[in-house]
């Protein structure tokens, strides 16, 4: 099995549904001649041609738009944010257009809206955010966040195969950073399913994205102090997987809920109430929440540090959590 | 008609261009070291317009200036020293390391900060040019946006508005030629982006952005328009992308020819011969803005690069006034 | 520039009475929409109707063919009469009815249905125009010469969303017609205070497409605009934009009295009526007789009383559909009934 990077996993993924259906096409700002800023899109147009690989000016709105037209009428687009940052320049195409046609009108809305989200690249206020919640509260779309290569490949074929709008988050700290044995034959990771990603017993850190790999690293440090962490992948965020979440809740009975994204308002506060509602007799201790705090995303290096949560953080709140 | 310059403001177009143009090299030599954080883009080639267009302008007068335009926050008071502390992070640059490269801004000098989405700023702009001109005052707003930020609805919407409501805004289009890797005939299907003012009832001019004397003169005159209620102007000028969108981006997908065709009209060297020509800059003259120069940028790269970074806890200062 | 008619480029006559008949319907439609219906409280949220401006939905919609989609805004009721909705299906949406287009999920003429090919707008104004695009573009690729027509009001066209999709249509030469229906106020705004130009139609070419201005008042001038839009759309030359200049005859909404429209104004475009102009050319071309017309009249009447009957009639949804249909998944409704 070869090694891939996240990035090339993503890249083979979008390539294979492109030529397992002539529906799927492409557009984007940059993704053609250039290959994308990130280089996802790199070959696609001398693949698949100008008509299936569309380098478009920058109209945010209208290539959300266009993407929601495309879909009414039978074709399945895959469009691009150069960075997720971005799609607040087609906020209201996605979560007034793309999000409610199927419930008001019927037809089915097919898209795929992708980028590159995330910090620790010093990419200051906009170029670093993760905007994943705006659309978790927007019922009628669908949101995912890959944190491996191969769920990055299995769950980019799974969105372009859904019949829903899905918002995909993809994070640009992992693009390169990550490497694994990614199959090279056709699979998809189903929309919806969180999954374990270490098994443990004395606390559950439930996170997503760049964040599993902190989770994993504090849970490696942990282990030498004797502490077992469980690490659950929530993979989706809407629909998220509530079982795989309690269970793994039931099974620790203390839990720390783990985000890159900002504090309040934030995926941990939902699952905090979930928690709390259906899993409350299961707790010997308080719901914590490990998140970046409420403030833009900042460009220095010790800010940028200070404001994003690490491996240290989550081994302190785990040792506090573990003495409760 | 315009009063002509005196040759002391020739000499003064002469210093910001080329410290707009040795800013820019050495912010690239800073990247090539590893000492910026983040990105670099460059605005080689293009200075004439930054420079020109801030040239003209009055000291109440607002820009809001976009990643390629240092040339212009130089001309309105800022130093080679904060263009190096932003670009390099550290806690005394003009935003205190929160933010990156020209994302920074101060009221009282007349620069409003950009955000990174292209085109937001027109909008913004004709809202500061809408608080002139219910002041009554005899302030304009300048705006830059480049080719591909006029595709956006901001665009659109800020200069519909400007139009209607006569606003004393200036838009500034650099027509650089490529919006990343997208030229302009794939960005819009009109030849000049001066043909989009007719759609909104307002005048446009053309210049040649490498002729700083040619930009200083239209700007002027759309200033002085709007400055007697005469409304907004579009300008367009026509220049050309010399590097990648960034440092990270080898532009291979600009074909070499224009690239060696916009060489030749290099803005500093054509105002160089312009000002030897016509005899209002000589050697001796030229030599000691030039030492001037490079003695401001060895001190305020070495004080850049010695100051230290934010301390942490800075991050969490409240999001709110 | 306004577009002349010639009998030589006029519609045959089987069309002009269709004509007749779609504007005639639309009048008494929305009659009974905003001083029936609306005023007896079973129409419940804001009602917006067309009146006065029924020749720009008309001229141009009618000309399409079954592949081509249409955009219509909640201004162009008789788009869905002519891409085959029925009455009652346009009244049950009106009336928040389970058996109504959209179940009782939105109300006003905001439906559609991709099988007839008309593509529902939102409330947020321009915002279709780009969804427009799209469809332009799968219709391109599908390479059979079908086009999209897209509707919008004076006041949109100041919204960034048809700037970007009119930029897009351009440089894409998409099969998009760009239909401004100009009927002089945006609400309380008049066009004055909208934009800056004389005529909207210059902005055509600041996108690099032609743009003309019609009188939109005159059923045949919009059919003759139109019809030289979509023929270059479907010949593959890219998109045009059509002003429509017309008179909003009534407020914004049933609420708005608009007091703010001066009297003898809205006098002037009464005697502009495109019903009346079309009704005078009929008779003159002795294609109709006084009696015909008001036979059609008749008809019309009747059809629209059973249309609302039937409407009436009919059951409102059951609060728990509400939870329906949010997301497409294996089981959904949608695909059950289609």
């Amino acid at each position: 099995m070869p090694l891939m990077t996240y990035l090339d996993a993503l890249r083979q993924g979008i390539w294979e549904e492109m030529e397992r259906d002539p529906a799927v096409f492409l557009l984007g700002e940059d993704i053609g001649v250039y290959g994308g800023a990130f280089k996802v899109t790199a070959g696609m147009l001398e693949k698949f041609g100008p008509e299936r690989v569309i380098d478009t000016p920058i109209s945010e709105s209208a290539i959300v738009g266009a993407a929601v037209g495309a879909a009414l009428m039978g074709l399945r687009p895959v469009a691009e944010m150069q960075f997720m940052d971005f799609i607040s320049c087609g906020f209201n195409q996605i979560v007034n257009m793309a999000a409610k046609i199927h419930y008001r009108w019927g037809p089915r809305v097919p898209i795929v809206i992708r980028g590159p989200s995330g910090a620790g690249v010093h990419g200051g206020p906009f170029h670093s955010q993760s905007n994943e919640m705006w659309f978790v509260h927007t019922p009628g779309l669908k949101v995912v966040a890959p944190a491996t290569a191969y769920d990055a490949k299995g769950l980019i074929k799974a969105a372009i195969r859904d019949d829903n709008p899905v918002i995909f988050f993809e994070h640009k700290f992992l693009y390169r950073r990550i490497k694994e044995e990614v199959p090279e034959e056709d699979y998809v990771v189903p929309l919806g399913q969180a999954v374990v990603r270490r098994e443990g017993s004395d606390i559950t850190v439930i996170t997503y994205g760049a964040m599993v790999w902190t989770a994993l690293e504090a849970a490696e440090q942990l282990e030498k102090e004797g502490l077992s962490l469980e690490v659950v992948d929530l993979r989706t965020l809407l629909p998220y997987d509530e079982q795989t979440v309690l269970a793994s809740v039931r099974k620790c009975s203390k839990v720390i809920l783990l985000h890159e994204d900002t504090r309040t308002g934030g995926m941990a506060g939902e699952l905090a109430a979930l928690i709390a509602e259906k899993a409350f007799e299961d707790l010997d201790g308080p719901i914590v929440r490990v998140t970046a705090p409420d403030t833009p995303v900042p460009y220095s290096p010790p800010l940028e540090e200070y404001f994003l949560p690490s491996a240290r953080k989550v081994v302190d709140a785990a040792t506090k959590l573990a003495a409760y | 008609m315009l009063p002509k310059l005196t040759r002391a403001q020739h000499h003064d177009l002469y210093y910001y261009l080329r410290l707009n143009r040795r800013v820019d090299e050495q912010l690239v030599s800073l990247y090539r070291q590893g000492k910026v954080v983040g990105g670099v883009y460059s605005s080689l080639g293009q200075e004439a317009i930054s420079v020109g267009t801030a040239y003209a302008l009055e000291e109440q007068d607002v820009i809001g200036p976009m990643i390629r335009n240092v040339g212009a926050v130089l001309v309105r008071g800022y130093r080679p020293r904060d263009v190096f502390l932003q670009y390099l992070a550290r806690r005394d640059g003009p935003t205190g390391g929160r933010e990156a490269n020209t994302h920074f801004g101060d009221v009282a000098r007349g620069v409003i900060a950009p955000i990174s989405m292209l085109g937001e700023m027109v909008p913004v702009l004709a809202g500061v040019a809408l608080a002139a001109k219910l002041r009554k005052e005899k302030r304009v707003a300048l705006t830059y946006v480049g080719d591909g930020a006029t595709s956006t609805g901001q665009f659109h919407e800020g200069l519909n508005f400007a139009a209607v409501e006569k606003l004393p805004l200036l838009i500034i289009v650099e027509n650089n030629g490529w919006a990343y890797s997208t030229p302009v005939e794939k960005q819009m299907a009109i030849r000049d982006i001066a043909e989009r003012a007719q759609g909104y009832g307002m005048p446009a001019t053309i210049v040649d952005g490498n002729d700083v004397l040619k930009v200083y003169a239209a700007t002027r005159l759309a200033a002085d328009r709007a400055r007697r209620g005469g409304g907004p102007t579009l300008i367009e000028c026509k220049t050309m992308r010399m590097k990648g969108h960034a440092e990270h981006d080898d532009a291979r997908y600009v074909p070499k020819e224009i690239l060696e065709k916009w060489r030749k009209k290099d803005p500093l060297l054509r105002f160089e011969k312009h000002l030897a020509q016509k005899k209002l800059m000589i050697a001796e003259e030229k030599a000691a803005i030039d030492d001037r120069i490079e003695s401001e940028i060895r001190e305020d790269v070495a004080s850049a690069e010695a100051s230290p970074f934010p301390a942490p806890e800075e991050a969490a200062r409240p999001a709110w006034a | 520039m306004a577009t002349r008619t010639s009998k030589a480029r006029s519609p045959d006559p089987t069309t002009l009475e269709r004509m007749l008949y779609y504007l005639k319907l639309t009048r008494e439609a929305e009659w009974r929409i905003d001083h029936a219906l609306y005023r007896q409280g079973k129409i419940v949220g804001g009602v917006y109707v067309g009146r006065g401006q029924e020749a720009i939905t008309v001229g141009a919609t009618i000309q399409l063919n079954p592949g081509d989609v249409v955009v219509p805004t909640h201004r162009d009721f008789s788009a869905f009469v002519i891409r085959g909705f029925s009455l009652r299906e346009i009244y049950a949406n009106w009336l928040g009815r389970a058996d109504g287009p959209t179940h009782g999920r939105d109300g006003s003429l905001h439906f559609g249905d991709m099988r007839r090919g008309v593509v529902a707008i939102i409330s947020h104004l321009g915002s279709w125009c780009p969804v427009a695009c799209g469809v332009g573009l799968a219709l391109r690729r599908r390479g059979q010469g079908n086009v999209v027509v897209v509707f919008f009001g004076e006041g949109t066209s100041s919204e960034g969303d048809v700037h970007e999709a009119m930029n897009l249509a351009a440089v894409m030469k998409l099969p998009v017609v760009f239909m401004c229906n100009n009927n002089a106020y945006a609400y309380s705004t008049p066009a004055e205070k909208q934009y800056a130009v004389k005529s909207l139609a210059a902005r055509g070419p600041a996108y690099g497409m032609p743009g003309v201005s019609v009188d939109g008042n005159d059923v045949l001038a919009v059919y003759a605009a139109a019809r030289q839009a979509i023929a270059r759309a479907r010949a593959g030359q890219g998109p045009s934009f059509i002003e429509c200049k017309t008179f909003r005859m009534a407020g914004h909404s049933a609420h708005d009295a608009a007091e703010y429209v001066p009297e003898d104004l809205r006098r002037q475009w009464e005697k502009k009526d495109p019903i009346v102009r079309l009704e005078k050319l009929l008779l003159a071309r002795r294609i109709l007789t006084r009696e015909q017309i008001r036979a059609l009249e008749a008809s019309i009447q009747r059809e629209v009383d059973d249309a609302i009957a039937q409407a009436e009639a009919s059951p409102l949804p059951e609060g728990a559909s509400a939870l329906e249909g949010v997301c497409c998944g294996p089981d959904c409704w949608w695909k059950r009934e289609n």
